[in-house]
C-alpha cells in the first residue's frame, strides 16, 4: 500500500520541477551574466556604472540585431523556413548604404541638414535594395521548392548566402573596411549617473523604435497584414478565403528586407566598419535572437535582439571578444534545452 | 523530364566528367573503360547481375590506380583527400540520410578527430613525462621526441571514442527538437568547437600545456604508422592512398551492415515518422544518440587521417563552410543512399579541392577577364547548391525508399521521379 502511494506525489513533484525549469530556467540563465558581473562591479567599484555602460551599448547593438531578427521571424512565421541568406541581405544593405552616401556626397564635413537629408535618402535606397534582393531570392530559390522536402530550401538558402558573401567579397575586398564616421557615433551627448549616452546609441535605438512601431501597426491594421497573419496560421485556408498566398509570402520577404536594409545602414554608421563576413555572424546572432524571443513572434524578436545585444556586449567587455560567438551560441543551445518555444512564443510542432 | 531522359542526361554528364578526368591526368585506360562500360550497362540494362560485376571492377580499378601515377604528387595527392571526404560523407549520411536529423555542424567531428591526432600523435604536449614524451607502439626514431606519440590505430580508437562522445553530447539538447531547430543547434555546436579550436591556445591544462595550438595550429604531426610497419613517407603517397581506400571500404561495409540492421531500420522509421516509430517501441533517445555517435565517429576517423596527411591541425580549417561541403556531398549523392555518398563525396571534393583551385583557375584569364577563379569560389559553390536543389532535389543516386517519401504529396500521377505511383497507391 505504501509502495503504491509513493510514486504518485513524486511524479507530480518531478512534473512541477520540470514546469518551473521550463518557465523560469531560461530567465535564470539569462540573468546569470548581468547578476554575476553586477555583484562583481558592486564589490570592486562600489557602483554599477560599468554594467550600465555595457547594457546601454548592448541595447543599441541589440537594436540592430532586433531589426535583422524581425526578418527571420516574419519569414519563419509564414513559411517555416530559416532564411539563411537573410544575414547576407543585411550585409548587402550595409554595402549599399556605404556606396550611396558616398555617391550622394555626404561627408563628415556636411552640415546638419545635408547630413540628415543625405542619410534619409541612403536609408530609403538601402531599404529598397535589400528588400528587392530578398524578394528576388524568394522568387528564385524558395518558390520553386515550395512542395519539395524541407531540406531543399534550406540548402538553397545556404547557397544564396555563399553567393551574396562572394558578391560582398568582390565589392569591398576580404578585410574589414573602415567607413567615414559620419555621425561621430562615439561622441557623448549625455551622461546619466556615469552611464555615457553616445550619438550612436541614440541613433540606433531611436531608429529601431519607430520602424518596429510602423511594422507592428502595419501588420495589425492593414489588409496585407491581415493576409499575412492568415497565411501564417493556415496557408490552405487562407487560399480558400481568396488570399493570394504567393504575393503575401513575397510581401513578407519584402518587409524583412526593408528592416534588414535599415539595420545595414545603422550598422555602418554605428560600427564604422563593414565587411563581407558581417552578414554570416549577424545572421546567426539574429536568428538566435528570434529563437530566444519565440520564433514567429515580432515582439519576441525585438526582445531577443536586445537581450542578445546585452549578452554580447557583456561578453565582449568581460570575457573577451574572441569568445563572444561561443558565448552567444552557448546561449542558443541553452535556450533550446530550457525553452525551445522561446520567451514569449507558443509551442510549435518543431519545438515540441 | 522523363526518367529515361534523366538517365541519358546523367550518363552524358557523367561520361563528360570522366573523359575530362581521363584526358587531364592520363589515367590507366583499360580498367577505366571497363568500369565506364559496366556503369553505362548498369544504368540502361536494368539487369541485377551487372551490379556485383561493376563493384568488383570498380574495386580492382581503385586498388591498382595509384601504380599508374606519380607516387609523390598530383592525382594521388588529390585522391587521398577525396577518399577522406567520402568517409566524412558516409558518416554524415548516417545522421542526415538514415536518421533524418539535419546536422549543420559536422565540422565539429572533423575538428575533434584532427585534434585527437594532434594530441596523441605529435610533440604538442611537450612537457609530458618531464619532457621525455610518451611512446606507444611507434618506431624507434620517434623515441627521442617529447610529447605523446601513439600508433595510428590507437589514435583512431581514441578519435572514435572522443568523437562519439562529442556526437552524443551534441545530440542531447536536440532530443526534444525537430527539423530546422536541430540544424541550428548543431550549427551552434560546430561554431563553438571552431571557436574553442581558435582560442584554445589561451586555455591552460596545467604543466604549461594548452588545449589547442590556436591559429598557429599543431605542426608537425606524426606520419601514419600502422602496427608492424614503418611510418609512411611524405614523398611516397601510395601507402596513404591504400590506407584511405581501406578506411573507405571498412566504413562502407559498416554503413551497409548498419543500414540493414535492427538499428538501421529504427533510424529509417524515425526519419519517416517519429511518433509512429516511438509507438512501435523504437527507443527514441537511444536511437538518436547512437545515430549521432556513429556518424560522428566516422568523421573522427577521417579527421585523424587528414590531420596526419596534411601534417597540421590548423584551427582555421574548422569553419562552417566545411560542414556545408560534406552536407552538400550527401545531398548531391542522394540522402540515405550509400553509393550516392561515394559519388557525391568524390564529386564535391573534386570541385572543391581540384576543379576550382587548379583546373578552372585560369579560365577567366583565358577569356580575357580580369579576375581569378578563386575569388568567385563561394559564388560558384553557392550557385551549384541552388541549381542542384532546384533541378534534382533527390540527388544523383536516390535511395529507393527515400524517393517514395519525396514523391509523397506531389501527386501519384507525377512520373518525373519514376516508378513511384504503384507502390504509393498501396501505401495510401
Amino acid at each position: 500500500m505504501e509502495a503504491a502511494s509513493v510514486p504518485a506525489p513524486r511524479r507530480s513533484a518531478a512534473e512541477g520541477a520540470r514546469e518551473i525549469v521550463s518557465k523560469y530556467g531560461l530567465i535564470a540563465v539569462l540573468m546569470l551574466l548581468p547578476v554575476v558581473y553586477g555583484i562583481q562591479d558592486l564589490s570592486e567599484d562600489g557602483d554599477l556604472t560599468r554594467l550600465g555602460n555595457n547594457l546601454l551599448d548592448g541595447l543599441s547593438n541589440g537594436s540592430i540585431w532586433a531589426l535583422v531578427a524581425i526578418g527571420y521571424t516574419l519569414v519563419y512565421g509564414i513559411i517555416e523556413l530559416i532564411n539563411f541568406a537573410h544575414g547576407d541581405v543585411f550585409m548587402i544593405g550595409s554595402f549599399v548604404a556605404v556606396g550611396v552616401w558616398g555617391a550622394v556626397g555626404v561627408t563628415r564635413g556636411s552640415g546638419t541638414l545635408a547630413l540628415v537629408g543625405g542619410l534619409f535618402v541612403t536609408l530609403l535606397v538601402a531599404m529598397v535594395a535589400a528588400s528587392s534582393l530578398n524578394v528576388m531570392i524568394e522568387r528564385v530559390a524558395y518558390r520553386p521548392l515550395r512542395n519539395a522536402p524541407k531540406l531543399a530550401p534550406l540548402i538553397t538558402a545556404v547557397g544564396f548566402s555563399f553567393i551574396l558573401q562572394n558578391v560582398g567579397l568582390l565589392w569591398l575586398g576580404g578585410s574589414p573596411e573602415g567607413v567615414p564616421d559620419l555621425i561621430r557615433s562615439q561622441k557623448e551627448i549625455a551622461n546619466v549617473g556615469g552611464v555615457s549616452v553616445s550619438r550612436g546609441d541614440v541613433l540606433s535605438i531611436g531608429a529601431m523604435i519607430p520602424l518596429v512601431l510602423l511594422l507592428t501597426t502595419f501588420i495589425s491594421r492593414s489588409r496585407m497584414g491581415k493576409a499575412m497573419r492568415a497565411t501564417a496560421q493556415d496557408p490552405e485556408a487562407a487560399r480558400l478565403m481568396g488570399i493570394n498566398v504567393d504575393t503575401t509570402i513575397s510581401f513578407t520577404f519584402l518587409l524583412g528586407g526593408l528592416m534588414a536594409g535599415a539595420a545595414g545602414l545603422i550598422y555602418a554608421l554605428y560600427q564604422t566598419t563593414v565587411w563581407y563576413f558581417q552578414g554570416f555572424t549577424a545572421g546567426l546572432v539574429a536568428f538566435t535572437a528570434a529563437v530566444m524571443g519565440g520564433i514567429g513572434n515580432l515582439k519576441g524578436a525585438v526582445l531577443g535582439g536586445l537581450i542578445i545585444g546585452c549578452i554580447q556586449q557583456i561578453s565582449d567587455n568581460r570575457i573577451g571578444a574572441e569568445w563572444t560567438p561561443a558565448v552567444v551560441f552557448g546561449y542558443l543551445v541553452l535556450i533550446m534545452v530550457f525553452r525551445p518555444q522561446g520567451l514569449v512564443g507558443e509551442e510549435t510542432r518543431e519545438a515540441g | 523530364m522523363t526518367d529515361q531522359a534523366r538517365r541519358i542526361v546523367l550518363v552524358i554528364v557523367g561520361s563528360a566528367i570522366a573523359l575530362y578526368i581521363f584526358d587531364s591526368i592520363q589515367m590507366d585506360p583499360v580498367m577505366g573503360w571497363v568500369v565506364i562500360a559496366l556503369a553505362i550497362a548498369r544504368v540502361f540494362l536494368a539487369d541485377r547481375r551487372i551490379a556485383p560485376l561493376l563493384s568488383v571492377a570498380i574495386l580492382a580499378w581503385a586498388i591498382v590506380l595509384p601504380l599508374f601515377h606519380d607516387a609523390g604528387q598530383g592525382f594521388i595527392d588529390d585522391a587521398n583527400i577525396y577518399l577522406a571526404m567520402v568517409v566524412m560523407a558516409l558518416g554524415l549520411n548516417i545522421v542526415v540520410g538514415f536518421a533524418g536529423l539535419l546536422d549543420l555542424g559536422y565540422v565539429a567531428f572533423f575538428a575533434v578527430g584532427a585534434f585527437s591526432m594532434g594530441w596523441f600523435g605529435s610533440s604538442f604536449f611537450a612537457n609530458i613525462n618531464d619532457g621525455n614524451g610518451l611512446h606507444i607502439f611507434v618506431a624507434e626514431r620517434l623515441g627521442e621526441q617529447p610529447g605523446i606519440h601513439a600508433n595510428f590505430l590507437l589514435v583512431v580508437v581514441a578519435a572514435i571514442i572522443l568523437t562519439a562522445l562529442a556526437g552524443a553530447i551534441i545530440g542531447l539538447p536536440t532530443l526534444r527538437l525537430r527539423g530546422d531547430y536541430i540544424a541550428i543547434v548543431t550549427l551552434a555546436f560546430g561554431e563553438i568547437i571552431g571557436r574553442v579550436a581558435i582560442n584554445g591556445d589561451g586555455v591552460g591544462l596545467g604543466n604549461g600545456e594548452t588545449l589547442t595550438g590556436g591559429r598557429q595550429g599543431i605542426t608537425p604531426v606524426d606520419k601514419i604508422q600502422l602496427p608492424g610497419g614503418e611510418p609512411f613517407q611524405a614523398l611516397n603517397l601510395r601507402p596513404w592512398y591504400w590506407t584511405a581506400l581501406g578506411m573507405v571500404l571498412i566504413v562502407l561495409f559498416v554503413n551497409f551492415r548498419l543500414r540493414d540492421s535492427r538499428l538501421g531500420r529504427a533510424w529509417i522509421a524515425l526519419r519517416e515518422d517519429e511518433v509512429a516509430a516511438a509507438s512501435m517501441g523504437v527507443p527514441l533517445v537511444k536511437t538518436k544518440l547512437l545515430a549521432y555517435a556513429t556518424g560522428a565517429a566516422f568523421g573522427g576517423i577521417a579527421g585523424a587521417f587528414l590531420a596526419s596527411y596534411n601534417n597540421t591541425v590548423n584551427a582555421d580549417q574548422f569553419a562552417f563552410y566545411f560542414s556545408i561541403v560534406v552536407l552538400a556531398s550527401v545531398i548531391l549523392g542522394g540522402l540515405g543512399s550509400v553509393w550516392g555518398c561515394v559519388v557525391g563525396g568524390i564529386t564535391l571534393a573534386f570541385i572543391n579541392f581540384t576543379f576550382i583551385p587548379d583546373i578552372a583557375r585560369d579560365w577567366p584569364q583565358d577569356l580575357g577577364l580580369d579576375f581569378d577563379m578563386s575569388e568567385v569560389f563561394f559564388a560558384i559553390f553557392g550557385f551549384l547548391l541552388v541549381i542542384m536543389m532546384v533541378l534534382r532535389p533527390e540527388g544523383l543516386i536516390p535511395e529507393r525508399r527515400r524517393k517514395l517519401e519525396l514523391t509523397e504529396g506531389i501527386g501519384a500521377g507525377d512520373t518525373a521521379l519514376g516508378g513511384g505511383e504503384t507502390i504509393e497507391e498501396v501505401r495510401a
